[in-house]
């Protein structure tokens, strides 16, 4: 088991640069998740840490030790593919060997390690198996298998659950978080799935355009993101984004109000904020909660979801903006009915004013 | 409505094979003709041919242009000749073809993008516009043999097998191949650290047995019917492929026909033989990717 550090790590193809300068301290043992948009850069990131891409810039140390130039072999790596990477024309038994085979590895040692895996991923039965005979599920588990015998520093996963149907996708996130606990090992983890990424990580790295926007425990990056992006990408349904204007303000906190949303005093820590009279105010669709009368917000019912344990309400304010409420109870709403919507003034999250791309962006990206 | 519908698929199928059937009887009949011929005696062969006759086993049939096509030729010799050139051509072919295939697709290189297109540039030059600059060369070659040095690899096996092993269509072949592999299988085998070596024995190659037996066949019709070459560079008998040795039955003034048709059914064997071992693997290549023969 390992430390990873990526100091200022950079890569380029050619005039584009995809990663631009990322600082990532990964501490022994640690699950460090990488989510983004299509297109962040994550799954480059993983590949350069795998030795699959050149590194541009900066210094990657894996184990206290500067691994830039160091082949993928020599790296103590192993990595779980999207794809699961198994090979066909092998047993499930020669696949999880692939790499004690290659290391010539005596027949024993090599048995006991095929054995060993598994035991833990519970495929025993499988072994004599070709992976046209596997489901899905099967297959990646044969791909961790190989993985494990390797007995890496560090675990690598590129999406592992992507091609997985919905039923599996949760039995498999399950099976490698009790993994990670039993193996008690580093893993990089890169998904898109925040979800995922929530359950599994304890460490969130949010990444954009090849930067990274924030990092921290899942929570922390939920309760508090940085900006606008990490608050529009972390929760489902997206968080709600509106223009308001500054009225007044101290040093924690900030009196807002619009058109659409009556005044009321929201906590201030994010830098940016205040130093120009409007601000964006985010609003997560979980803390609102409807009221009889009065409350901040107030609109028409469009569309409600009865999702059984909450209701999703889409909501249009005076303004034409849009709302999205998750209520959490089963409750009957007509379109067209008038709300009136509440909440912890303190859960608001104030950001400095950004245009109506950036509040599409940051929702959309989820 | 049912039994409509069963009927229109009924007719779409028996259409289907009368067009199937009317192909393969196209392709079949040559085949026919030879062997029916090499039944015949020479006059009634030149006579049946007027007819549908030619392709049916009636007259006079026996074995004889057989014998007499052996009595005429070593045609034991050139058969082994032809069998030995065309197997080791094809097998150093395969082996060296998908190698540089691979290092085509898998290993980065410098200049490989601008090399690779000189090379399929090379599939329009026929090889009869080489041949006399290659005869020059070859006569020229050093070899150190059984007999200590020698100067000139005229009338060898070697002669007649180096300058076909390496060829731009197998390479290329190889290449769209690879190329439709999964890029992870190569990058999980890097991750396992296999060499390039394990990963074209261990990883590629195994998968690769459609335009293997592509390659194979094409190698292998291609050098089986080699004769301009041969005759060129092979003066000896003990030598000599099955190509050349047709020049066995013919002369100014009388062509044996029915030994003729013998000799022919006979060097056609082993080139069924090998067509037919791969034929599956064949077909289900040509059929998958569409671009490989």
């Amino acid at each position: 088991m390992a430390d990873v550090k990526l100091k200022g790590l950079k890569k380029s193809y050619g005039e584009v640069q995809v990663i631009k300068g990322v600082d990532i301290d990964i501490k022994n043992g640690e699950f460090v998740v990488f989510v983004g948009p299509s297109g962040c850069g994550k799954s480059t990131l993983l590949r350069m840490i795998a030795g699959l891409e050149d590194i541009t810039g900066g210094t990657l140390e894996i184990g206290s030790k500067v691994v830039n130039e160091v082949p993928a072999s020599e790296r103590g790596i192993a990595m779980v593919f999207q794809s699961y990477a198994i090979f066909p024309h092998m047993t499930v038994r020669e696949n999880i060997a692939f790499g004690l085979t290659i290391a010539k590895t005596p027949k024993a040692e090599k048995e006991a390690k095929v054995a060993e895996a598994a035991r833990i991923l519970q495929m025993e039965h499988l072994l004599d198996r070709r992976p046209s005979q596997l489901s899905g599920g099967q297959r990646q588990r044969v791909a961790i298998g190989r993985a494990i015998t390797r007995n890496p520093e560090v675990f690598l996963f590129d999406e592992p659950l992507s091609n997985l149907d919905a039923a599996l996708r949760l039995d498999m996130r399950m099976e490698i978080g009790k993994l990670h606990k039993s193996l008690d090992a580093t893993m990089i983890y890169v998904t898109h799935d925040q979800v995922e990424a929530m359950t599994l990580a304890d460490k969130i790295v949010v990444l954009k355009d090849g930067y990274v926007q924030q990092m921290g425990a899942p929570m922390d990056l939920y309760h508090r993101p940085e900006n606008l992006f990490v608050a529009g990408f972390i929760g489902a349904p997206s968080m709600n984004f509106l223009d308001v204007d500054i009225v007044a303000q101290d040093a924690n906190s900030a009196k807002v109000r619009s058109s659409v949303v009556a005044e009321f005093a929201a906590p201030v820590w994010r830098e940016g904020v205040g130093q120009t009279p409007r601000a964006t105010l985010g609003l997560r669709p979980q803390d609102l909660r409807p009221v009889t009368e009065g409350g901040i917000l107030q609109g028409t019912v469009t569309l409600a979801e009865r999702l059984g344990t909450e209701t999703v309400v889409d909501i249009r304010l005076s303004d034409g903006q849009r709302v999205l409420a998750s209520l959490g109870e089963d409750r009957v709403f007509e379109p067209g009915e008038t709300i009136h919507l509440d909440f912890d003034h303190d859960r608001a999250h104030l950001f400095a004013p950004a245009s109506d791309q950036e509040k599409e962006a940051a929702q959309t990206a989820a | 409505m049912a039994a409509v519908k069963a009927d229109n698929h009924g007719m779409r199928l028996a259409s289907r094979y009368a067009v199937l059937i009317l192909v393969a009887i196209i392709f079949v009949f040559p085949l026919l003709f030879m062997v029916m011929s090499s039944l015949k005696p020479s006059a009634q062969l030149l006579l049946d041919t007027k007819s549908l006759r030619a392709f049916l086993p009636v007259g006079d049939l026996s074995f004889q242009n057989y014998t007499d096509a052996f009595a005429r030729a070593p045609i034991g010799v050139f058969v082994f000749n032809s069998v030995l050139v065309t197997g080791i051509t094809v097998l150093l072919c395969l082996f060296v073809c998908s190698l540089a295939a691979f290092a085509f697709v898998f290993i980065d290189w410098g200049g490989k993008a601008v090399i690779f297109s000189v090379l399929l540039a090379t599939l329009i030059i026929p090889y009869e516009t080489i041949f006399i600059p290659l005869l020059l060369m070859v006569s020229q070659l050093p070899w150190i043999g059984a007999d200590g040095f020698e100067l000139g690899w005229l009338n060898t096996y070697r002669v007649q097998i180096a300058p076909f092993i390496a060829d731009a269509l197998s390479i290329f072949l190889f290449v769209q191949f690879f190329k439709d592999l999964p890029k992870e299988l190569i990058e999980a085998s890097r991750v396992e650290g296999a060499s390039w070596w394990s990963i074209y024995r261990r990883v590629v190659m195994p998968l690769s047995g459609p335009v293997i037996a592509t390659a194979a066949i094409l190698k292998f019709l291609f050098m089986y019917n080699q004769y301009l070459w041969p005759l060129m560079v092979v003066q000896e008998e003990a030598i000599r492929p099955v190509m050349v040795g047709l020049g066995y039955f013919t002369d100014q003034l009388n062509v044996p026909w029915g030994e003729v048709m013998a000799y022919l059914t006979i060097i056609t064997v082993p080139v069924l033989g090998f067509y037919l071992s791969l034929q599956r693997v064949f077909i289900s290549s040509v059929a998958s990717t569409g671009v490989k023969g």
